[in-house]
C-alpha cells in the first residue's frame, strides 16, 4: 500500500477520482438528468460533497496513524482543498441558480436564514484554510501558528452538520445528517483521546496502530 | 349600481376567454399581419387551445377523461408541467422523504377496493366506494397551478369535480363548522409510516366555506389518466391556492367537525406551517422566504428565473373574500 501511494501516477489519479463527483454533475447538467429540479439537485449534491471531502480530509490522519501508511499524509493537502473546492461549487450555485446572483438579496438571505448564516460562516472559515494552503504559507506563518488556525477544521466541520442538520429539520430526517454527524464524531474523538494519551504518559503514545491492535 | 353578493360578485370570463398577453402586447403587430393575411398561422396556437384543454394522455395508466371545467379560475393558461416531472418530483412522505422516493415506492399501495368513510356532523354519513364517488358528479379537467411550501411550483392538469358535490350530498349538519382529511397510512404498503418524520396519519383540514369554495377539487386523475399512486391516488384534494400540502393524497375518511382539526405540519411545527396555509409573497416562511417559486421545467432551463409568487397563488379574485377582513399574517 506504501509503495502504491508513493507512485508517481498516485496523485493524479486520486486528483481525477476527487474531480468525478463534479464530472458526473456536468454531465447530468449537460444531459438533462438531473430530475425535475436539476438546481436544488446541483446545489445540495455540491454540498453532500463538501461534507463527504470533510470526512475524508478528517480520516487522513487517523487512517495514517492506525495503518502506519505515512504516504497519506502527501494527500491530506489536495483532500482539504477539494473540500473548499465543493464549498465553492455549492455556495455558487446557491448564489446563481436560487438567488440570481442578486449580492442584496444574497446578504438579505444569510442574515435572515440562520441556517444559511452558519453555512456562509463556515464558507467564511474555511477561506484561510484554503489560502494558507502552500508550503511557504507555513514558513511564514510557522508550524504552530499554521497548525493553531487549521485546527479552525473542527469548528468548520461542526457548522457543517449544524448547517445541514437545521436543512434537514424542516422535515424531521435527519438519518442521514446522524451518519455524518457519527463519522466527524468518531473522528475527533479519536483526536481526543489521542491528545490525552499524550498528555498521560508520553512514553506509551503508540506510533502505529500496529501496536494499538496488540493491547 | 348592481348589488353585489357573493354569488354575482365573482363572475370572472374563462381564463380561455381571455386574450394572451403576448397576443395582447403585439396587437399592433398583429394588426399589421392580418393586413397582410399572415395572422392564422400566428393565431393557430391560440385558437388551439379550447381544443388542447383535453390534454393528451401519456398512456401510462387508464384513462380519465373530463370536460374543460367552466368554473372561474379554473383553466389556468400556464405551460403545463411535463407528466414526467410531476410523477416523479413528489413529496409523499408515507413513501420517503426524498422528491424521487414515492415514485420509486408508491407501486405498493393498494388502491381497489377503496372506501372513504363520511363521519361527524353530516345526515348521510357512512362508507362510500370508489366507485360510486367516481360517479357522483362529471369528471371536469382542471389546469391548476400548484405551489409548494418549499418554494417550488408546478402546473397540473387535474381531472375531478368541486368537493361541494359530494358535502352537498352527504348534507352536513349547520353545527359543521370544519373538515378533515384522514389519509391511508398502512406499515404493510407504506414504508415511511412509522418513522418519526410526521405523527401518522397524515391528516389536512380546511373551514366548511373553504371546502364549499368550486376551486377546492376532489380530484381523481391527472393529464386524462387516473392519479399514478405518487400523486394521491384513488382520490385527494386539490386546493390550489394553499400550499401543496394542504392537499391531503390517498383520502380514506372526511370527518365533519365543529372545531378547526389538528393538521400534520402544523402539530410538526407550529411556528412554520399554520391551519390555513395560504399561498402567500408577503408572509416568509421562518427559514426561507416565499417572495418567489421555481417553475419546474420551466423551459429556459437551469438558468430559468424564479418567478414571483402570487397571492393566494394567483387566485386571489377567486377566494380573497373568503379571507376578507383576517389578519393573514396572524393567520398564516
Amino acid at each position: 500500500m506504501q509503495k502504491l501511494l508513493l507512485h508517481p501516477a498516485a496523485k493524479p489519479v486520486v486528483f481525477l477520482l476527487c474531480l468525478l463527483p463534479f464530472a458526473w454533475l456536468c454531465y447530468g447538467v449537460f444531459t438533462d438528468s438531473l430530475g425535475a429540479n436539476p438546481a436544488e439537485a446541483l446545489i445540495r449534491s455540491a454540498g453532500d460533497w463538501t461534507l463527504r471531502f470533510i470526512c475524508i480530509v478528517l480520516a487522513v490522519t487517523p487512517l495514517r496513524v492506525m495503518s502506519g501508511w505515512t504516504a497519506l499524509a502527501r494527500y491530506r493537502r489536495m483532500l482539504g482543498l477539494f473540500a473548499y473546492f465543493y464549498v465553492v461549487v455549492h455556495l455558487l450555485c446557491y448564489s446563481v441558480f436560487d438567488m440570481d446572483l442578486d449580492v442584496p438579496e444574497i446578504a438579505k438571505d444569510i442574515a435572515k436564514r440562520p441556517f444559511i448564516l452558519v453555512g456562509f460562516a463556515a464558507f467564511v472559515l474555511l477561506t484561510p484554510l484554503a489560502a494558507t494552503s502552500f508550503n511557504r504559507a507555513i514558513k511564514w506563518m510557522g508550524a504552530k501558528r499554521w497548525q493553531w488556525l487549521h485546527r479552525l477544521v473542527y469548528l468548520i466541520a461542526g457548522l457543517g452538520l449544524l448547517h445541514f442538520f437545521w436543512m434537514r429539520a424542516g422535515k424531521n430526517n435527519f438519518a442521514e445528517v446522524f451518519v455524518y454527524a457519527g463519522i466527524i464524531g468518531a473522528l475527533l474523538a479519536w483526536r481526543v483521546v489521542q491528545a490525552l494519551r499524550r498528555r498521560l504518559g508520553p512514553a506509551r503514545v503508540p506510533r502505529t496502530g500496529a501496536v494499538l491492535q496488540k493491547r | 349600481m348592481p348589488i353585489r353578493s357573493r354569488s354575482n360578485g365573482f363572475q370572472h370570463p374563462l381564463s380561455s376567454e381571455i386574450t394572451p398577453r403576448g397576443v395582447y402586447e403585439d396587437r399592433r403587430a398583429l394588426m399589421k399581419l392580418m393586413a397582410g393575411g399572415a395572422a392564422g398561422s400566428v393565431l393557430a396556437a391560440w385558437a388551439g387551445r379550447e381544443a388542447l384543454a383535453q390534454t393528451p394522455p401519456p398512456g401510462k395508466l387508464a384513462p380519465l377523461p373530463g370536460v374543460p371545467s367552466k368554473v372561474a379560475g379554473a383553466m389556468s393558461m400556464d405551460k403545463l408541467t411535463d407528466y414526467k416531472d410531476a410523477s416523479s418530483y413528489n413529496n409523499y412522505y408515507e413513501f420517503g422523504t426524498d422528491k424521487a422516493d414515492p415514485a420509486r415506492n408508491a407501486h405498493t399501495l393498494q388502491t381497489r377496493p377503496w372506501n372513504v368513510e363520511i363521519e361527524g356532523l353530516v345526515k348521510k354519513p357512512g362508507k362510500y366506494a370508489i366507485e360510486d364517488l367516481l360517479k357522483l358528479s362529471p369528471m371536469e379537467e382542471r389546469i391548476y397551478r400548484l405551489r409548494c411550501v418549499e418554494g417550488w411550483s408546478m402546473v397540473i392538469p387535474w381531472v375531478g369535480y368541486s368537493l361541494s358535490a359530494l358535502i352537498n350530498k352527504v348534507e352536513p349538519q349547520p353545527g359543521a363548522k370544519f373538515i378533515e382529511f384522514v389519509t391511508l397510512a398502512d406499515k404493510k404498503t407504506m414504508p415511511f409510516v412509522g418513522s418519526a418524520v410526521l405523527d401518522w396519519p397524515y391528516t389536512e383540514g380546511l373551514r366548511m366555506d373553504e371546502a364549499m369554495h368550486p376551486l377546492t377539487l376532489l380530484a381523481f386523475g391527472m393529464y386524462g389518466e387516473v392519479l399514478p399512486n405518487q400523486n394521491g391516488a384513488p382520490v385527494r384534494i386539490v386546493v390550489p391556492w394553499k400550499y401543496g400540502f394542504k392537499s391531503a393524497k390517498s383520502i380514506v375518511k372526511i370527518r365533519f367537525l365543529d372545531k378547526m382539526p389538528p393538521t400534520a405540519w402544523n402539530k410538526a411545527a407550529a411556528n412554520e406551517y399554520g391551519f390555513y396555509s395560504n399561498v402567500n409573497p408577503n408572509v416568509d416562511h421562518p427559514r426561507w422566504s416565499q417572495a418567489t417559486e421555481r417553475r419546474i421545467g420551466d423551459g429556459s432551463g437551469l438558468f430559468a428565473k424564479r418567478r414571483k409568487t402570487e397571492m393566494f397563488n394567483g387566485y386571489e379574485a377567486q377566494v380573497g373574500q373568503l379571507y376578507a377582513g383576517m389578519d393573514l399574517k396572524a393567520n398564516f
